[in-house]
């Protein structure tokens, strides 16, 4: 149940960012629902901090309206 | 517009440092809402607390008026600076501090009373 969680959070930020350098998802506590995700992806190049995470919410934003995600951190970061 | 979305906007512009979070300053009832007000207290922000737990409202207006689907959310001067995370990773690296700085003035710690304010 847990593991599928994470895996559908990849799923959904590898259709957003099929090019991503760096991509990862962890469960941070383990119970499936507080998240950390890491994405490096040129498409970041230029925009602020405030629309890069735009765009990770924009791709995550049916578990977020879902209540699968119950908190949510993100790194993200720009490739040259 | 509702009554709650132009409380909000009021704040949100009126203050300057908004910071929308679960609990108060004295009762936070979220880690991230904890994060978030400790990196600007460390760069000496005059922080304006708004709970969003009193009413659900709150949050769903919130989010529609600025499309930011977490909380906690942090303002200064009416532009959205964004969550915990963004406000901990521009503490860490001084560009809060020159945010703060650039828009408040360069005496802004000297304002830096926290208060609370409450939208229902």
């Amino acid at each position: 149940m847990d593991a599928m969680a994470t895996e559908r959070l990849e799923t959904l930020l590898r259709e957003a960012f099929p090019n991503a350098a760096e991509l990862a998802v962890e469960d941070r506590t383990g119970g499936g629902d507080h998240f950390q995700v890491v994405v490096a992806d040129a498409r970041f190049g230029g925009l602020s901090l405030v629309d890069q995470h735009r765009l990770v919410y924009d791709a995550l934003s049916e578990p977020l309206a879902d209540g699968t995600i119950h908190e949510l951190r993100i790194k993200t970061k720009g490739t040259a | 517009m509702s009554e709650l979305s132009d409380k909000i906007k009021d704040v949100v512009e009126q203050a300057p440092v908004t910071l929308f979070m679960k609990g108060t300053p004295q009762f936070i009832m979220c880690g991230n809402s904890d994060r978030a007000l400790r990196a600007l207290q460390q760069a000496g922000a005059p922080v304006t607390a708004v709970d969003i737990l009193p009413d659900p409202a709150i949050r769903q207006e919130l989010t529609g008026l600025y499309g930011w689907p977490t909380i906690p959310q942090v303002f200064v001067k009416g532009e959205l600076i964004g969550g915990a995370d963004i406000v901990e990773e521009l503490a860490a690296s001084g560009e809060l501090e020159q945010k703060l700085e650039k828009a408040l003035g360069p005496d802004y710690r000297a304002a830096a009373e926290e208060r609370t304010v409450s939208v229902v």
